[in-house]
């Protein structure tokens, strides 16, 4: 057994413990995350208001907690959306070659040289702004690069020799596809969901600020960003963290993402003696 | 030796001062002039040595212990400075792979002259003059186009010409070439070879040939040291330490040399494998918008294998021997022609498909990239069954134990991937996947060619063994007639496309009749074996008519 790697380990508490806030905030907060209380407006961190509260007196912590449910449940619910849709037009795109792979080549570079958030702002217009507006849109920006990497993967595997071995022992393609070729594109999409995930995490909260997020007075971790900068000079604690809590669910998840790739590529699980 | 150029005295080269040895307490005498190879497997040291001499040891090895003397002066007493100007003027280099060491975003002129620049004042129309005139010498006939050309634009052997070039403008006293012919085809390799070993005899300079392919260093010095592990087992003069080997691991070497095996009969009877003018062409691609130009790959070859046959097709790269393997496996269309299996076609739909489907297979080449990184090996041989419904499951285990051991490998081999394996086992893996159908007919495309000698001589044995027991027929697809001499019965000579020759392996190797056969046959030795338990080499010579004719 080699030893577990730093990243692992790391990785794994930060995005546990975003995870439990996100559990727990579904269900249970200190305080109502929605009731102002005017008499303790602004208030500093203190024993009874741990990360303080905001301008409606609401309390802060609590607020993080349903907003990390929130944005949790976008970052996932996009990231799978752009990573199953662009997989299946990848590998479509990079096994059929020809006409079909200029066609979708052309649309998806068409959506890529977009710019994403602008994209993402448009298509928010149409489908409206809400938790599934945001998760369609931010989903379908991203699937673009996704169907970069599994169609570029899937050309240069099916010229291996092994994806070759395969058809010779009389295998159908959809076989072939499903046993070596898609097993083959774990890692470099490991590396790119997780990536995806900070990016959706990212981009929600852009799309808060702008106020075209979910829509006060739910929390988002990126709404609650955006609230807090007319307050910057009297409560800079508003601002700190939210802040901190999205760098280190940022930190968290690529770590993850680097020691699950590392994990998963069985060349780098027991070396050659 | 009264007064060597260089004497390399107890010399132990290690990973740090403690770490492992690469090279253990060498010691060799070089006499200006001589030409001394040094062979082994990948690990012996051999290049790690070469690297020494030039005092390029790469970072983690250093010399730990000994000495290495160059005319007299110690290298352990020469400055940087005095060490780089030894470099170039005195001890050079050619490496193996000439398109890595050749600068790709360099022009050819700039480079040769980087040297010349560097060592001693010579003027720039001097300069240029020794440049064309090296040039010339290595066989580039037009110099100026060339010094105005940039690398990719050169074929590998030329690539290998014009660092032998660049080595020797600066006349060095002695030249290490590290395999420089290893990533050349067996034509061009001799003919680049000839080439290194007149120039150095022209200039007087001494050549250490560092080099696994035994019969290449036979031919080009006059003395060699065998090394294993580090440490050198057998030195002496050339026919001596063939002739009569002394340590065991040069016997070893010696027995892994390919031998004739003798010739069987077998009976005439229907075709297996049926090629009837088979015509492929590739769309050659040229510039941004490609006005289709179109490469015949394979033109008009037919051909037959008979069951149990084992059919060696030959042929330089470029020759569309690979092409028309890939058209048989069913991996590559074709424009014309066709190919029967049993008496039926190969596409998809035809009648006898999945009989051709079931007794077809195929080894490849590479056996780092035929198997799949992410599955056991246990799983890899099993896929060879699952295609096939008639075996139950539950019989998978019990079968792929039994193919491992038919290629030598225990059952615990199962649970293990494919980059835990050394590239001799992964090439037993690859054929045990070929063969756990039993197929009837086995497509080998270069299967030996990227494995060290005496791995090599293994499965090739390996392979003929497994041949006579099972009896399926094979299409042997190599570049190397020394292999063909092993175990082919039959032989064809592809050239560009087209069959140039065809007969039995004895014909062919022994009453060659197209001038390419022969020019393939005299970069080949013809073994002898001594009374004293080694070998005697003998060269045909290219011009040759006949049988018996050899050179000296």
């Amino acid at each position: 057994m080699r030893p577990v790697a730093p990243n692992l380990v790391i990785g794994l508490a930060l995005t546990g413990l975003v995870g439990a806030m996100a559990l727990l905030g579904a269900f249970w907060t200190p305080y109502d995350p929605l009731a102002m209380n005017f008499a303790s407006r602004l208030a500093p961190p203190s024993w009874s208001y741990w990360l303080g509260t905001d301008e409606f007196g609401r309390d802060q912590l609590s607020r993080l907690m349903l907003g990390a449910s929130a944005s949790v449940k976008i970052s996932i619910l996009t990231v799978i959306l752009a990573i199953s849709s662009g997989t299946i037009i990848g590998i479509v795109s990079g096994f059929l070659r020809g006409w079909p792979d200029r066609i979708i080549m052309s649309l998806n570079d068409a959506l890529l040289a977009f710019p994403g958030l602008l994209f993402a702002l448009g298509l928010l217009a149409v489908l409206g702004a809400n938790e599934n507006g945001i998760i369609l849109s931010l989903g379908l920006v991203y699937m673009s690069s996704v169907v970069r990497v599994v169609r570029g993967t899937v050309l240069s595997l099916r010229e291996r020799e092994f994806v070759e071995a395969s058809y010779v022992m009389g295998n159908s393609l959809s076989f072939t596809m499903r046993r070596h070729i898609l097993p083959n594109c774990i890692a470099p999409l490991t590396v790119l969901a997780t990536s995806m995930c900070g990016w959706t995490l990212l981009a929600e909260s852009a799309l808060s600020f702008l106020g075209l997020g979910v829509a006060p007075p739910m929390p988002t971790w990126g709404n609650m960003l955006a609230g807090s900068r007319s307050f910057l000079d009297q409560a800079v604690w508003l601002v700190i963290f939210p802040g901190l809590t999205i760098s280190l669910a940022l930190l968290g998840i690529n770590l993850l993402g680097d020691a699950l790739r590392d994990r998963l590529d069985p060349r780098m699980r027991r070396r050659v003696g | 030796m009264s007064n060597p150029l260089l004497e390399i005295r107890d010399v132990t080269l290690g990973i740090g001062r403690t770490g492992p040895k690469i090279v253990k307490g060498a010691n060799l005498a070089i006499a200006p002039g001589e030409i001394v190879g040094i062979v082994g497997e990948s690990g012996s040291g051999k290049t790690m040595l070469g690297r020494a001499v030039l005092g390029l040891s790469p970072a983690p090895i250093s010399m730990t212990a000994g000495e290495i003397y160059f005319k007299g002066a110690a290298y352990s007493g020469m400055s940087e400075p005095e060490m780089r100007a030894l470099r170039g003027a005195g001890v050079t280099m050619v490496f193996q792979e000439p398109m890595t060491s050749l600068n790709p975003a360099m022009r050819i002129g700039r480079q040769l002259e980087e040297g010349l620049e560097l060592h001693g004042n010579i003027g720039r129309k001097e300069r240029k003059a020794r440049m064309l005139d090296m040039l010339r010498r290595v066989g580039i006939a037009d110099g100026e186009r060339a010094l105005a050309a940039y690398p990719h634009e050169f074929s590998g052997g030329m690539r290998q010409r014009i660092m032998i070039a660049s080595a020797m403008l600066m006349r060095p006293a002695l030249l290490v070439a590290d395999e420089p012919t290893t990533a050349l085809d067996a034509v061009t390799q001799r003919d680049v070879m000839d080439l290194l070993v007149d120039l150095t005899r022209e200039f007087g300079t001494a050549v250490i040939l560092i080099s696994h392919d035994l019969p290449m260093v036979a031919r080009y010095c006059s003395r060699i040291v065998v090394m294993q592990t580090g440490e050198i087992v057998e030195m002496g003069e050339t026919a001596e330490l063939l002739g009569a080997p002394k340590h065991d691991y040069t016997r070893k070497l010696l027995a892994s040399l390919p031998m004739r095996a003798s010739a069987r009969a077998l009976p005439e009877t229907r075709p297996i494998v049926s090629v009837e003018k088979l015509k492929v062409d590739f769309a050659a691609r040229s510039g941004l918008f490609g006005r289709g130009g179109v490469k015949h790959a394979v033109r008009d070859v037919s051909l037959d294998i008979r069951p149990g046959e084992v059919l060696a097709v030959v042929g330089g790269s470029g020759s569309g021997k690979t092409t028309l393997a890939r058209v048989i496996a069913g991996l590559t269309g074709h424009q014309g022609g066709h190919v029967l299996f049993n008496g039926h076609g190969i596409r998809p739909g035809s009648a006898g498909y999945d009989d051709y489907r079931r007794n077809c297979q195929m080894v490849f080449q590479d056996p780092f990239s035929s198997l799949d990184p992410r599955m056991k090996v246990g799983a890899l041989i099993a896929e060879g069954l699952q295609a096939l419904h008639d075996v139950p499951s539950s019989e998978h285990a019990a079968r792929v134990e039994k193919a491992l051991e038919s290629v030598a490998l225990n059952a615990s081999f199962a649970s293990r991937f494919p980059h835990e394996l050394s590239g001799g086992q992964r090439q037993r893996v690859a054929i045990a996947r070929a063969l756990i159908r039993r197929p009837s007919f086995v497509i080998a495309d270069e299967a030996v060619s990227a494995l060290d000698v005496t791995v090599r001589a293994q499965i090739l044995k390996l392979l003929a063994d497994l041949q006579s027991q099972f009896g399926f027929a094979c299409l042997f697809i190599t570049h190397d007639l020394s292999v063909v001499e092993q175990i082919a019965d039959r032989v064809v000579v592809m050239h560009e496309g087209r069959i140039v020759e065809e007969g039995s392996r004895d014909e062919i190797l022994d009453r060659p009749r197209h001038d390419y056969t022969r020019r393939l046959l005299s970069a080949i030795p013809v073994l002898d074996t001594t009374p004293a338990g080694g070998v005697e080499l003998r060269w045909r010579t290219e011009l040759g008519q006949g049988a018996k004719a050899f050179a000296d």
